[in-house]
């Protein structure tokens, strides 16, 4: 009987593990911020537009780098929300079975490939092709990245609203055939606002994937500290200013600091994101969860 | 008429989708092929990185896995049993769940700052397979809980009833029967995330990965060459653009395979179960 309860003992203690170390990285980045948040005015911190670590005074802002997150994030999801729920819908309403069961597992094993495949396939042939394409003074820049990041979240988007399209219960679909409605009307006015949840936290997730990304943009979107005034302009995001300088901050110096501060921002942005898609979710599993 | 439009627009963005995604895998293909030889994945690169093989960085991504694994599985699946066997709802299963699904939102790089501070400094494990493994497995630990869970989930209740009612102990009836019968699902999680840890970079960048090492990784301690670190530093440092991204072809086509390997072997593994449970 003891053993028993030693077991259930360690169990327990294992299962905080992801809880202890979500609040460990909390404490280790605010533990790494604080000599930036202690030394740098933090209204120029976020404010600021100046990023310049080797200058003398050094200026610390990360306001471009914000503007150039959300930029790109902003024309990811132009690409991959119409092509991600158009999928979704095809392999819900269009495709036949057989199909389904090749396509299915393709979407998994295409949603499986390491985001650095999509960086390089961004610089050494999509940067080149758009620079041809548009005449641009260089094929790396907002929309190359924005492409890459588009195109890698688009299985992520489908599947999981393939998903909550299909545990929409076949009632409902009966119910409005019953009535009159056509395949396109029951589709667009019953089963994916049935579905509309589990749609929506697909998209939340798939937009925390791409701000959280860091190898596309480390290595597509052409590393400018500026504030992008076009999607052909080159842009530095939050994620690659921490990849791209990390190793060269001296140890403990404000600049490490400052970029530590960086990845604060980012978890408390990612954090916020979650919540949001879990709520929404929460919200989904309430509205058709009984009855099932 | 609407509805044709509509319907035609649902087909054609999946066209575009899937077409994007193979002309990807396509130029990869056309490119690596030619690179990719015996020699290119069993020696070392020669000539500052414009010839030669990528082997260590193929051993370097074997040992960051495996290790991550070793690290993960013990945590995540304990955690997986203890919120499917021990309690599955309530405050404290659901506080666990917020920390599991946080976790899982946390951007890569977050990941990487974390092991610098930690493993890196810290503890002192200096830039090692030990600190980027110890990373990875966080990284992937809400992935081998969620797995595990639904393995555990999907055992039939009355197989815990029939072991409970001859007498086990709850723990007894969990290893000798719950978790003999998730083994194919937990097995599932576990390759997915293999994939996943050999595929990650941000997080190895500052605990793990360096662009050029001598030899092959010795120990634990040692630093190493990692196939997705190779293709970023490839492109990004050295003298020789153009022979460097032939190389990063290959490697890119041998990370692409392999994690396309994993992923199908876990999809028919999962598929085979699922079949299995329902006969």
């Amino acid at each position: 009987m003891n053993k028993e309860k030693a077991i259930k003992a360690l169990l327990t203690g294992a299962a905080f593990a992801g809880f202890i170390f979500l609040i460990g990285i909390f404490i280790t980045l605010f533990a790494g911020s604080w000599t930036a948040i202690k030394n740098i005015n933090q209204m120029h911190f976020i404010f600021g537009l100046e990023w310049m670590p080797y200058y003398e005074p050094p200026e610390y802002g990360i306001l471009s780098m914000f503007i150039s997150s959300a930029l790109i994030g902003f024309c990811s999801s132009l690409i991959c929300i119409p092509l991600g729920l158009g999928t979704a819908i095809y392999m819900y309403e269009i495709a036949g079975r057989k199909q389904k069961k090749f396509l299915k597992p393709a979407l998994e094993i295409l949603a499986g490939i390491p985001s650095i495949i999509f960086g390089f396939f961004a610089m050494a042939v999509l940067g080149p092709f758009l620079q041809n394409l548009f005449d641009l003074p260089s094929g790396l820049c907002i929309l190359t990245a924005s492409i890459a990041l588009g195109i890698m979240t688009v299985p992520l988007i489908s599947s999981i609203s393939e998903d909550a399209l299909s545990v929409v219960p076949i009632s409902f679909k009966e119910a409005s055939f019953a009535l009159g409605a056509n395949r396109c009307q029951t589709l667009i006015r019953v089963v994916i606002p049935a579905a509309a949840s589990g749609i929506i936290t697909s998209i939340i997730l798939a937009f925390g994937r791409i701000v959280g990304e860091t190898m596309i943009v480390l290595m597509a979107s052409g590393g400018a500290i500026a504030v992008p005034n076009s999607p052909f302009a080159p842009a530095r995001p939050l994620t690659s200013t921490i990849a791209a300088e990390m190793g060269e901050a001296a140890y403990g110096s404000l600049h490490f600091s400052a970029l530590f501060e960086i990845g604060l921002f980012l978890f408390a942005l990612t954090f916020i994101l979650n919540f949001a898609a879990e709520k929404v979710g929460k919200k989904y599993r309430l509205k058709l969860g009984q009855g099932r | 008429m609407k509805s044709k439009i509509f319907f035609a627009a649902c087909s054609i963005s999946a066209v575009i989708a899937f077409c994007s995604l193979a002309a990807l895998m396509f130029f990869i293909l056309k490119n690596g092929l030619s690179v990719i030889s015996w020699e290119f994945i069993t020696q070392v690169p020669r000539q500052g990185m414009t010839a030669g093989g990528i082997a260590p960085a193929i051993i370097g991504s074997f040992y960051l896995s495996v290790f991550t694994i070793l690290f993960s599985l013990p945590l995540g699946l304990s955690c997986a049993i203890y919120l499917n066997e021990y309690s599955p709802k309530g405050y404290i299963a659901d506080l666990i769940k917020m920390g599991i699904n946080n976790l899982a939102g946390v951007p890569s790089v977050v990941f990487g700052l974390f092991g610098l501070a930690v493993f890196v400094k810290f503890f002192g494990f200096g830039i090692s397979i030990l600190s980027g493994s110890l990373t990875l497995s966080i990284l992937v630990l809400p992935s081998i809980i969620a797995s595990s869970q639904e393995a555990l989930s999907a055992v039939p209740a009355s197989l815990r009833e029939a072991s409970l009612a001859l007498g086990a102990g709850t723990w007894q009836t969990i290893r000798k029967t719950v978790l003999p019968a998730a083994l194919p699902g937990i097995l599932t999680g576990i390759i997915l995330s293999i994939g996943r840890a050999a595929g990650e970079t941000a997080p190895i960048i500052f605990t793990a990965a360096v662009f050029y090492k001598r030899g092959y990784p010795t120990g634990i301690m040692s630093e190493v060459m990692a196939l997705p670190y190779h293709i970023y530093a490839l492109m990004s440092e050295g003298t020789d653009p153009e022979k460097q991204t032939a190389i990063a072809y290959g490697c890119a086509l041998i990370l692409l395979l392999l994690t396309a390997l994993l992923t199908s072997l876990a999809v028919i593994i999962r598929n085979k179960n699922q079949n299995a449970i329902r006969n």
